[in-house]
């Protein structure tokens, strides 16, 4: 059966490239430093189940080390006047290239599903997407003919543009498991439960509304403020105590949350890593164009949970 | 004394927010935080670091995505955004406002029936949304140049956050009733997901709004 297993060996492999490339990299000062990044990333990929909780561990804080001594920029690429002339060259049929990897993961979400016994039901998507990818390089490599090594030099430069930033929602995701063993969730909801005035549905909506969206920023991640907020102010209060429709109080709850992530830099893979793909100077330049939507949009957040639940 | 050392659990909040603030590396300033948080929890360092070891390994899917970059390297060698850049120049209706609503709404609807993994910042905002809002825009300088490419990632954040939530099996809506069954409260995927509907129509009223006010206001001169 196809699953994370088969999905990982095939990030090892591209990860272990870029790895290879980097070190062969001569423009490039800090290319022992991108070569080590990179090769630890193919080992975690490759081997990681093999390593133990500790090995990973040691792993994770070598590659802290690394990215805190300073990754350099790859060098290489193509030319202006080369990139021009394949867009004359090309024309429109370079879309249709591009489309391949969206309709393969479209195709296998959809298809995939229904063949249980060959690919893992749980992981269609990362299936589907890494099939694309495998795809899309193999009818380019056909059409394009460019060199045999240069997808993967030309990836390996994108790669050292995004840098660190690459592996920071892997250590936020891993940094709020370490918070759920703390029970840092708990004392906060506790913190927040103490500041409602008694007796005021407004303020336990406000209070429920603006607790979703800032535990959010803090943690990065609505998944991680819905079970603390929805414990210390949803339930005992605004459904409990208020009888309020739990389905609405929940849903809108957790888009209140989703405004949340549109503000704060700690949700990385949506915030700081386009950024750093854009070539954005601004590390923050995604969260400013988004808080003009957030704000407004949690205030309606809240004013729907206040008109809509308790009817 | 339960109620001290439960407050000393959010010292890793702290270490988050001062680190950012003094832009230490985000690398080092999130292993601080979780060594500060594992600490005032008890655990000792061996433990820490087996924690956060199992942690980054269970969440290795999270960069998976990055194999997408050779592909888009591909492309882009051999012209795609300037592809992109011909063929908005050449469409006379093909406003920046315009553009971009047009993807909003593609990145709702295709979300709301499942497809969140369709597009997204690697897959199409580099490599087509932004080169094409750019062309679009064609603002006069570099700062302009940069809230124009901004906004084009921003749009996909907003249309896929506030478009899933209309999916009956997407992970927040399992999280809800599965949290909510916890608590003996059971509800269908579907009562929760028709709820975020409104929103979601306003989440598209704002941003389309304040696409539109970009455009008249930063980009005609």
């Amino acid at each position: 059966m196809i699953g994370l297993a088969q999905v990982y060996l095939v990030a090892g492999l591209c990860f272990a490239a870029f790895a290879l490339l980097s070190a062969r990299d001569a423009g490039n000062p800090r290319r022992w430093i991108n070569a080590a990044f990179w090769g630890l990333l193919a080992l975690s990929m490759l081997a990681g189940d093999r390593l133990g909780d500790f090995g990973n561990g040691l792993l994770v804080l070598a590659l802290v080390g690394l990215a805190a001594l300073g990754l350099g920029k790859g060098s290489g690429g193509s030319s202006a006047e080369e990139r021009g002339e394949g867009a004359a060259r090309h024309g429109n049929r370079l879309f249709l290239l591009a489309l391949v990897i969206p309709l393969a993961a479209l195709a296998g979400t959809l298809g995939f599903k229904h063949l249980p016994a060959l690919v893992d039901p749980k992981q269609v998507t990362l299936v589907s997407l890494s099939l694309g990818v495998l795809l899309a390089l193999a009818i380019g490599m056909v059409w394009l003919r460019p060199r045999a090594l240069a997808p993967l030099e030309d990836g390996r430069r994108l790669m050292d543009a995004v840098g660190w930033a690459a592996i920071l929602p892997q250590m936020l995701a891993s940094l709020g498991a370490v918070f759920a063993l703390a029970g840092v969730g708990e004392v906060v909801g506790g913190l927040m439960s103490g500041v409602i005035p008694e007796g005021s549905l407004l303020a336990a909506v406000i209070a429920y509304g603006l607790g979703m969206a800032l535990f959010t920023m803090v943690m990065g991640n609505a998944f991680a403020a819905f079970p603390v907020m929805t414990a210390a102010i949803g339930l005992p209060l605004l459904i409990h105590q208020y009888h309020g429709d739990p389905a609405i109080v929940a849903a809108i709850g957790m888009l209140a949350g989703f405004c949340g992530t549109l503000m704060t830099p700690m949700a990385a893979n949506f915030n700081v890593v386009p950024a750093a793909l854009l070539d954005l100077k601004d590390r923050n330049a995604v969260v400013k164009a988004q808080v003009g939507t957030a704000l407004p949009l949690l205030a309606i957040n809240i004013a729907l949970i206040w008109f809509l639940a308790f009817r | 004394m339960s109620q001290t050392m439960n407050l000393w659990a959010l010292s890793g909040i702290a270490v988050m927010i001062a680190g950012f603030a003094l832009r230490f590396n985000p690398l080092l300033v999130v292993a601080a935080a979780a060594g500060a948080t594992g600490l005032a929890a008890g655990l000792d360092p061996v433990a820490i670091i087996s924690a956060f070891g199992k942690a980054f390994n269970d969440t290795r899917y999270v960069s998976v995505v990055w194999i997408v970059l050779p592909v888009i390297a591909l492309l882009e060698r051999h012209g795609l955004q300037e592809r992109a850049r011909v063929l908005i120049e050449g469409m006379k209706g093909a406003t920046f406002a315009r553009l971009l609503t047009g993807y909003l709404l593609l990145r709702q609807l295709t979300a709301a029936l499942g497809l969140t993994s369709i597009a997204g910042h690697a897959q199409t905002v580099r490599p087509l949304v932004a080169p094409m809002a750019e062309a679009a825009a064609d603002p006069h300088d570099e700062a302009t140049r940069e809230e124009v490419r901004a906004l084009a990632a921003a749009t996909d954040n907003v249309g896929l956050f506030f478009g899933e939530d209309v999916f009956i099996a997407i992970g927040s809506i399992l999280l809800m009733k599965g949290f909510m069954a916890q608590q003996g409260i059971e509800l269908a995927p579907f009562e929760l997901s028709v709820w975020a509907i409104p929103t979601a129509l306003f989440a598209f009223a704002i941003h389309a709004f304040r696409l539109w006010r970009f455009e008249r206001r930063r980009l005609r001169r």
